[in-house]
């Protein structure tokens, strides 16, 4: 089975039956996906599918059309996403471990709503639980990067015109 | 080392009076420096803190646990800050685990004296702790005791690694060693002459290590008390951070457990065919352990070690407890309204007189209780072994290295020197990885997988079901008023099990455990308020549901009931319950100075607008006073928390921004478990099965907070848990005015709706 991740195509060979979430950690070897429930209610194994934040846990391999994007990916020739910087400028993360997923969320938040109003951040967010109740850290990282987050290029296209 | 750990776990958990009786000549005996044994060509190391490369790149070990609390950051600023570097100019490692990482304040916090009490007898129960800290070689995270323990030895650690270096190298210099300073990994003169590191680290290495060691006046800090940026995060927003679920080995197998969600109980029957079938297993195994019975699965992948567990067929035994709920929570209303006294562990007065001769109409009785609690961490509990000629290496995210080394060579039958425990980073603790069920299961599962190692992941449901809970409490609690309206006498009777003895079955069921625990009574029994009658007493209830630590421990449920009570002794006295409070805690400054700013910061006695009100808390833990004001607002969807403000005395705090976010996070912590958190059970089993019926807050319920750190204490108080005790009762008292409603049992969405 290929897949295509962070723009590299992948063979896998997995059962289509197996989650996605197991898929890239155990065959594929991109732990930054994290494993929290299983069943879609923690985020911790968020991913982003052609710009949709995807709860990889509950997706079927086989199902999986189109490029999927992982924490992996988010940094280009060592240089942080903005979602990334802003996370460490915030100081975000404590233990970490739902911190992959919360920033993939985010991202997927900012490259659809580049200027996401308190609510917007509450209903994209609040599908990634935090144990370590870090809040109001990523809240402040979400509204600094969306200060320093490219605009997606058909905006920008919109823009210069 | 196994016999003095057994030993020695009576001793921490301040429950044997022998333990006095040992001298300070043991606690001289030094551990080897452990990284001594495993320098490259070229390394060189002063003490366990410090190592310099053969680059002469320093290395920092910070041996404690990094679960989120930061402290990697903090232990190491300790070291660089007498060291003389910045931050960013050293690299930062956990370290091998060794017994030369002692902490000694996790011991004295077990210690069944009050932090309020300086009297002989507690100093000197704690003298002797502190004798029994480097005997006992318990490398331990808990108890928010991290940076209490480290605060002395870590800064001498830098400053000795600095006066070694620059000893050596003022000679090739010629310059005086109080004018050189670091310049990466050299050191320089002010002349600009310099001297690589690597080059002289030998040298310094072999010099005797000075008799006096001075350190820096805490006004010269320049790294120490100001935000740092932590150590961890590059790692942890790129994904690299590599967590106990993520240790990836040569030639790996994954695995599972399904253990009996009866605790306790042992197998009646089973059947693992279709188990046996599912594509990818390759082996199940049947694990009587100490800490359960249950089975366990090797295979290709974790999706297929999941799927087969859910594939075995079995008929549990039977747990030795009630089966549900009601009839668990009955034993412990029988106790509270039954004849016993418990141990009382503060006895103030005459409250047996003062009660006595009382008109009825002035005494008040209410009876509280609170839940049993999971810790549901993020990560699932995990651990990774390998079982190789005669040795056995374990990966996993502890917070007890050493412990676990000493059970796993016991469970195992091999030497501890056979046992090697590499610690990961934890992907949470609150102190459920203080324990050794998922390092035990994990190396009884590598025993079966022929020199190969094993990952072991659990699912949610299997960590939610055989989690080590918070233990359900009650209480009963009275007052009587004087006719001037202030509390004459109170009686506080709380009843829970011995976490201590619970802990002490699993670890070393051999042992027996004696005493009364403090753990029973800590958050009502310790407080800074003066009431002329005051008594405070904890009855054990035997209940063999495993139980443990859970973040503020006996705090978490002593506080609420504590806090709450006096609230309802303010509103039989039609007082506000700040003035109440700090007519009561005037004999320390310090909670009244915790009080005070709290009620300017937070506006307490600014009106609010209807359909608004706040509440208020106080409670000293782990060696810090904090008080919490929580408001609440009534929306069309239900109750929503507002704003919580906070005021922490923690003595110093070390790295404030770490500081603040500790202490929202234990707030956040507290605030969920008070709102929605129940554990009930059901034929034996525990009921929840996943963050669907065990949630906690999440970003659109969360509060606003304000958070303001007093730093007037002389002593170095805890973190980590702080946050959490007050955080309840201040909800509840919130909850009360605004709602009429006085609850007394939690969660509160028993008897309000939250949205
Ligand atoms: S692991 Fe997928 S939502 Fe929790
Ligand atoms: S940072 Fe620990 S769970 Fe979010």
């Amino acid at each position: 089975m290929q897949l295509t991740i962070n723009g590299d195509t992948i063979d896998l060979d997995v059962d289509p039956a197996m989650p996605l979430l197991w898929a890239l950690r155990d065959a594929a070897g991109l732990k930054g996906t994290k494993f929290g429930c299983g069943v879609a209610s923690c985020g911790a194994c968020m991913v982003i599918i052609d710009g949709v934040a995807t709860f990889s846990c509950v997706t079927a391999v086989g199902d999986v059309e189109g490029e999927v994007r992982t924490i992996e990916g988010l940094a280009k020739d060592g240089v942080f996403h903005p979602v990334q910087q802003a996370w460490i400028d915030e100081q975000v993360p404590q233990c970490g471990y739902c911190q992959s997923g919360q920033i993939m969320a985010a991202v997927a938040l900012l490259e659809e709503n580049p200027q996401p109003s308190d609510a917007d951040i509450d209903t994209a967010m609040s599908g990634n639980l935090c144990r370590c109740g870090t809040y109001s850290r990523i809240r402040a990282a979400i509204k600094r990067a969306a200060t320093t987050m490219p605009l997606p290029v058909e905006d920008q296209a919109a823009s210069e015109t | 080392m196994g016999k003095i750990l057994r030993r020695t776990f009576l001793i921490g958990t301040g429950l044997v009076a022998g333990g006095l009786a040992v001298g300070y000549y043991a606690a001289s005996r030094p551990w080897p420096n452990p990284l001594e044994a495993d320098l490259a060509p070229g390394e060189e190391t002063f003490n366990p803190y410090v190592k310099i490369g053969a680059d002469g790149a320093i290395t920092i070990i910070a041996p404690r646990a990094e679960m989120g609390q930061g402290v990697h950051t903090t232990l190491a600023a300790l070291v660089a800050e007498e060291l003389g570097v910045p931050l960013s100019a050293v690299a930062v490692d956990q370290g091998p685990t060794s017994p030369a990482y002692y902490n000694l304040a996790v011991l004295e916090q077990g210690g069944p004296f009050s932090e309020l009490d300086t009297s002989l007898m507690a100093e000197t129960a704690r003298k002797a702790t502190r004798a029994f800290g480097p005997l006992a070689g318990m490398q331990i995270t808990g108890s928010s005791t991290s940076v209490r323990d480290a605060y002395d030895k870590m800064r001498q650690a830098g400053a000795v690694a600095r006066t070694l270096l620059f000893a050596a190298a003022q000679e090739r210099l010629a310059t005086p060693a109080s004018k050189l300073q670091f310049d990466g990994a050299e050191i320089v003169a002010p002349s600009g002459r310099r001297v690589g590191i690597a080059s002289i680290a030998a040298e310094a290495a072999a010099l005797p290590v000075p008799d006096e060691i001075v350190l820096k006046d805490p006004a010269d800090w320049t790294l120490l008390g100001k935000t740092q940026q932590r150590v961890d995060l590059v790692d942890k927003v790129t994904g690299a951070a590599e967590f106990g679920i993520d240790v990836d080995l040569p030639d790996m197998l994954y695995g599972t457990v399904l253990m009996n969600p009866k605790l306790g109980g042992g197998i009646e029957t089973v059947s693992t065919s279709f188990a046996e079938a599912v594509p990818g297993v390759v082996k199940i195994v049947r694990l009587e352990t100490q800490l359960g019975s249950g089975f366990g699965v090797i295979a290709e992948n974790t999706w297929a070690a999941f799927q087969a567990a859910e594939a075995i067929e079995v008929e549990w035994g039977d747990a030795p407890y009630p089966s549900n709920t009601e009839s668990i929570m009955r034993v412990f209303r029988d106790t509270i309204e039954g004849p016993w006294k418990g141990s009382a562990w503060r006895d103030d007065g005459d409250v047996d007189f003062a009660f006595g001769d009382a008109p009825p109409d002035s005494i008040f009785e209410a009876d509280y209780e609170v839940p049993f609690l999971a810790h549901a961490t993020m990560e699932p509990m995990n651990a990774t072994a390998q079982f190789a000629n005669g040795r056995l290496t374990v990966w996993a995210p502890t917070q007890a290295p050493t412990l676990i080394q000493t059970i796993l060579a016991d469970a195992i039958g091999i030497d501890s020197d056979a046992v090697t425990i590499h610690s990961t980073y934890l992907g949470g603790g609150f102190r459920r990885r203080a324990e050794a069920d998922f390092a035990l299961y994990a190396a009884e599962l590598a025993r079966e997988a022929g020199g190969r190692p094993v990952k072991v992941t659990w699912t949610r449901e299997e960590d939610m079901a055989h989690d080590v809970y918070r233990p359900a409490a009650a209480g009963r609690f009275r007052v009587r008023m004087d006719v001037n309206g202030m509390p004459d006498a109170v009686d506080m009777r709380i009843a829970t099990p011995s976490i201590l003895k619970s802990i002490g079955k699993r670890i070393f069921p051999s042992v027996p455990i004696f005493g009364p625990e403090r753990l029973l009574t800590e958050g009502a029994f310790d407080q800074p308020y003066a009431i002329p009658n005051y008594r405070v007493a904890g009855i054990e209830i035997n209940m063999p549901i495993p139980v443990g630590f859970w973040r503020s421990v006996g705090y978490s449920y002593n506080g609420f009931f504590h806090e709450c009570f006096m609230d309802e002794i303010a509103e039989r006295a039609g007082r506000d319950p700040i003035d109440l409070r700090l007519q009561l805690m005037a004999d320390y400054p310090l909670a009244v100075a915790v009080m005070e700013k709290l009620r300017d910061i937070s506006n307490w006695d600014r009106p609010l607008r209807s359909g608004k009100a706040k509440g208020v808390a106080f409670t000293m833990s782990f060696g810090s006073w904090v008080g919490e004001v929580v408001q609440v607002a009534e929306t069309q969807d239900g109750l929503v928390v507002e704003k919580v403000w906070a005021v922490a005395d923690v003595g110093r705090a070390l790295d404030p921004g770490i500081v603040r976010a500790q202490i929202e996070s234990g707030i956040v912590f507290g605030l969920s478990a008070a709102i929605g958190q129940q554990i009930t059970f059901s034929g034996g089993k525990v009921d929840q099965q996943n963050f669907y019926d065990f949630d906690a807050m999440r970003i659109d319920r969360c509060p606003k907070f304000e958070i303001e750190i007093l730093e007037n204490s002389q002593a170095l108080g805890g973190v980590g848990e702080i946050g959490t005790p007050p955080a309840a009762p201040a909800l509840a008292n919130a909850v009360r005015s605004l709602t009429g409603k006085r609850i007394r049992s939690l969660p509160l969405s028993g008897e309000v709706e939250f949205a």
